[in-house]
């Protein structure tokens, strides 16, 4: 009783004061949801980022991927020798070996003609590596000269070709090579490219005549079913020479997603900005604060001169607080909800509302507000009973 | 004897500019009492009313009130004290987000073995004998002065203190509500045999008084 009262009482007059002031209340509450929607977008963009860039090694079908040391990340790969695959074939446990190329290149839009770049996969339709239905149900189409298939979820830019491939319009240009499109998958695009496309290892080398099968960007390893894949992958590793890296597929892809979080500086620019949102965010609660206890110390005297304690008065602060956190998190989360949506639909960025980021957020903003709180409180000293009657 | 005082001297400043002003106050109230304190302005009189209150620090002489001594006292003695007494200002010092019910529960809000409906009622009652019984959910700004102070005498008497300390409670009064807020904080610390010590200025209301004294030059004098 005496516990929750202790906190009760001056969260109360805490509560009246700000509603009394009320234009003063919805500055504040204003301040803390601005701040809101910046970290919420931040971090929205920065997942999605991540999630997306992660994206491209997420359909491979198979147990270890070989990589050349200086890839840092698969929109732009380092090529090692083929042979280097085939050796790891001598371990025993290793069943299959995948070649895949990528390159980036442009893509003209049927439509349009306008030039864009997306991702080349390369890589035998056999061996099913993507594991997307459409594809694998296509694997023997693709073995035709100059076909391709294309990523429905790539962006609007490149016109819509799922409409266009229903009309009988399937002939376009990759890398200024005439292909033919047999059809649409779902795969997702990510930061880096716009857009994919997937076609067969003989094509890859026709779209890009400077390259050769000799020289590939991934090696997939399948092993027997039912092997353990740590040790084969530790054995590989002295099998193989040192300029490849070989990783499990859940490494390759925290591989892809580490990338993008310190190599590239893009993710220090969601940091920064998440911290700028939460100190502008800081600094309007804190004036706020600040100017409310000063408005109202005259009150704060008459009430230690009653026997209230300066205990009271830090509560009264921190529920201040407390209570913007809570009044401007709430719009502030409905408010980037929407722009949420709004990005999903507009700029088809995958940007889910995550009960995880959800208690992030409010984490921060109940620590900045709780800074502005600690701040604001040194204003209270000057609240001395006896210089005020 | 509620409040004992006893060779009190304070002064302002520090170094040469130290300006002495309570040099050897001596006075004594009992219990129930109604002392009225005059002198002229910047004799000292706010000053002495927040040492005997707990809310200035003294340091010289001894000033026992409730039993306890508050020269070189602690911030516990003092805090003490001043939930045992019962301060009514100048201005009326309400605090202008809460009805006038809340801030006379404000009193009562340090009291945390009350439930809420108790310091509601208790705070209502007081009220009622102030003659405020219609305007429990006003806020201060739609009260009348003499009504605002009215408010803070409800809220300076509602924790049934042994001691009110009163300064100038009717110098932003007209003399009608003036009198009037005296007379009622009178009856009402007789019915509860309350020691009340009031400074003023206002003759007007030298009739309610046991005894009147006067300040003058740091020191009291009878009148
Ligand atoms: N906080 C203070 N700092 C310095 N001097 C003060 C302060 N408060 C009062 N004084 C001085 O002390 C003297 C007595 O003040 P006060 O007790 O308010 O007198 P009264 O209430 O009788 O008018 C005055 O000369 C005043 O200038
Ligand atoms: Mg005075």
């Amino acid at each position: 009783m005496s516990i929750i009262n202790v906190w009760l009482f001056p969260a109360r007059l805490a509560w009246r004061q700000l509603v009394h002031d009320r234009p003063k209340m919805i500055a504040a509450i204003s301040g803390v949801l601005f701040a809101c929607v910046l970290v919420f977008m931040q971090l929205g963009f920065k997942d999605a980022l991540y999630a997306s860039a992660a994206s491209m090694p997420l359909k491979f079908d198979g147990d270890l991927f070989l990589i050349h040391r200086q890839s840092e990340a698969m929109w732009r790969p380092a090529q090692f020798e083929r042979s280097e695959l085939i050796r790891a074939l001598g371990h025993p446990a290793v069943a299959e070996v995948i070649p895949l190329y990528l390159s980036l290149a442009t893509f003209k839009a049927m439509d349009t003609q306008v030039k864009r770049t997306l991702m080349v996969f390369g890589y035998d339709p056999d061996t099913d590596l993507l594991n997307v239905d459409a594809i694998k149900s296509m694997k023997v189409a693709l073995r035709v000269k100059d076909t391709v298939m294309f990523d429905e979820f790539s962006r609007p830019e490149f016109g819509p070709v799922g409409e266009q491939l229903k009309v009988g319009r399937n002939r376009t240009e990759v890398n200024d090579y005439k292909v033919r499109i047999l059809g649409v998958f779902q795969l997702g695009i990510s930061f880096a490219a716009d857009g994919n496309i997937v076609t067969s290892d003989q094509n890859f080398m026709r779209i890009f005549p400077n390259r050769s099968m000799g020289y590939i960007d991934v090696g997939a390893i399948r092993l027997h079913p039912g092997t353990a894949i740590q040790p084969v992958k530790a054995e590989l590793k002295t099998l193989l020479n040192d300029f490849v890296k070989i990783y499990t597929y859940e490494e390759i892809l925290e591989h892809e997603r580490l990338y993008w979080e310190n190599a590239a500086p893009i993710g220090f620019i969601f940091n920064f900005g998440t911290v700028m949102g939460l100190i502008v965010g800081m600094v309007i609660v804190y004036q706020i604060l600040f100017t409310e206890i000063t408005n109202y110390r005259f009150e704060f005297a008459t009430l230690k001169a009653m026997g209230y304690q300066h205990q009271y008065f830090v509560r009264m602060v921190f529920a201040s607080a407390l209570i913007l956190a809570i009044l401007g998190f709430v719009p502030g989360f409905v408010l980037s909800k929407g722009l949420y949506y709004l990005a999903e639909s507009q700029i088809f960025i995958p940007m889910p509302m995550t009960l995880e980021k959800i208690v992030t957020v409010f984490m921060f903003i109940l620590f900045m507000c709780a800074t502005a709180g600690l701040l604001a409180i040194h204003r209270l000293k000057s609240a001395n009973p006896a210089d005020m009657f | 004897m509620v409040i004992a005082v006893h060779n009190l001297s304070y002064s302002f400043g520090s170094g040469t500019l130290t300006q002495p002003v309570l040099k050897g106050v001596d006075l004594a109230i009992h219990q129930g009492e109604i002392v009225i304190m005059t002198g002229p302005s910047g004799s000292g009189k706010t000053t002495l009313l927040t040492i005997i209150g707990g809310l200035r620090q003294a340091l010289n002489g001894s000033v026992v009130v409730l039993g306890e001594q508050l020269v070189n006292s602690t911030e516990r003695t003092k805090v003490s004290i001043r939930r045992q007494t019962g301060y009514i200002f100048q201005q009326h010092n309400l605090l202008k987000s809460l009805t006038a019910l809340q801030n006379v529960c404000m009193t009562l809000e340090m009291q945390h073995d009350l439930t809420e409906s108790e310091r509601s009622c208790r705070a209502q009652k007081m009220l009622e004998a102030v003659g405020l019984k219609e305007w429990l959910h006003y806020l201060p700004e739609s009260l009348s002065g003499g009504q605002r102070q009215r408010v803070s005498i409800a809220r300076a008497l509602v924790g049934q203190p042994k001691i009110v300390l009163a300064d100038e409670p009717t110098a932003s009064l007209d003399r009608q509500s003036g009198h009037e807020a005296v007379e009622i904080l009178k009856q009402l610390a007789k019915v509860s045999d309350t020691a009340i010590l009031l400074v003023t200025h206002d003759y007007r209301i030298l009739d309610i008084a046991d005894r009147v004294v006067e300040l003058e030059d740091g020191m009291i004098k009878s009148a």
